[in-house]
């Protein structure tokens, strides 16, 4: 195998980090923050997803390719949303034609 | 043969090992390690099909959460956040045991190996059962929808019922999805138990640990979307 063997105390970090951000995450969803409430949950998300892929999931010692499959697969995900969420954020914008409505 | 043309060791000969535990190389690889990248390659390929079909309830989720804001937070009330935290947390500990199974694959103990997927498995019986409680008490507060449906606030009965379909639909497949990694890692202790693993093939361990943390991703996700947005309205 390439890989070389990662050590345990790396696992065991990625796990307290991923356990704290969890606390952190449930902590920060009892504070009124209003829109940041989403956008505090999702980044933290994020960073929790990022962890794991990168650590757990060894992305870190994949070659270029496996790394090219795994960017494309979250990328395509993110095309999904953020096409969808711009049809619907933008409706309404232009005033369509009479029989539209 | 001239000395310096050799063919390279790893190509042409196989250790005993690999061939007592099925790690042999295929003729269609040059390597072991090319026969490893193929499969990590592929699995992933599987886990980007994967991404793509939770990202299709991700989607719909984004939608009706963007056309109903009101009534998916009114429904926030009725997740239990202690019980969703309490899985997240089980699961993030399951992924551990996880990649310690891989690297005890790694280091060549079966004992090792053997421990942590089977702490694995409990982990993953314990986030399902913890599960079951909670649809259970969505059962007994009629949140279920349907024709039984019932909610507290009447002006989003039919809104909320979307979101609870989404709930169950969304939870269920992940349910699905950590019952199938259940099977996959009853087949792995059997197979360890037989001593098909050592350090130089545990491809399948490693594959299933990858699918494994995928369905965490998906929780991770899941957990806030669910369970925290919308709690403080």
């Amino acid at each position: 195998m390439t890989h070389s063997i990662v050590p345990v105390r790396v696992y065991v970090a990625v796990w307290s980090a991923l356990i704290a951000l969890t606390i952190t995450t449930v902590a920060v969803s009892k504070l009124e923050l209003g829109e940041y409430n989403f956008i505090a949950a999702m980044t933290i998300a994020v960073i929790k997803g990022s962890l794991v892929v990168w650590f757990f999931m060894n992305v870190r010692q994949s070659s270029s390719m496996i790394r090219l499959f795994a960017g494309a697969g979250f990328f395509w995900m993110s095309i999904l949303i953020v096409f969808v969420l711009s049809d619907y954020f933008s409706r309404g914008w232009l005033p369509g034609p009479a029989w539209w409505k | 043969m001239a000395e310096g043309d050799a063919i390279p060791l790893e190509s042409v000969s196989i250790g005993p090992a690999a061939i007592v535990h099925g790690g042999a190389v295929r003729h269609h690889f040059d390597t072991a390690e090319q026969q490893f990248d193929s499969s990590t390659l592929g699995m992933w390929v599987f886990l980007v099909t994967e991404i793509m079909f939770f990202g299709g309830m991700f989607g719909s989720y984004t939608v009706y959460r963007n056309m109903y804001p009101d009534a998916f937070a009114s429904t926030s009330h009725f997740m239990n956040v202690t019980m969703g935290g309490v899985n997240t947390a089980v699961l993030i500990c399951s992924s551990l045991t996880m990649v310690l199974a891989v690297h005890s694959a790694q280091i060549g103990s079966k004992k090792l190996l053997i421990l942590f997927l089977v702490l694995t498995l409990c982990l993953g019986c314990v986030f399902l059962g913890i599960k079951y409680a909670e649809y259970h008490e969505k059962w007994v507060d009629h949140h279920i929808p349907g024709p039984g449906f019932r909610y507290a606030d009447s002006r989003y009965f039919h809104q909320a019922q979307i979101l609870f379909f989404l709930y169950f639909a969304m939870t269920g497949m992940h349910a699905l999805h950590m019952i199938v990694g259940a099977g996959l890692l009853t087949t792995l202790i059997v197979m360890a138990s037989r001593n098909r693993f050592s350090a130089a093939w545990y491809t399948p361990v490693e594959m299933i640990g990858l699918y494994w943390h995928f369905v965490d991703i998906v929780w991770i996700f899941l957990f806030p979307l669910l369970y925290l947005i919308g709690h403080t309205k």
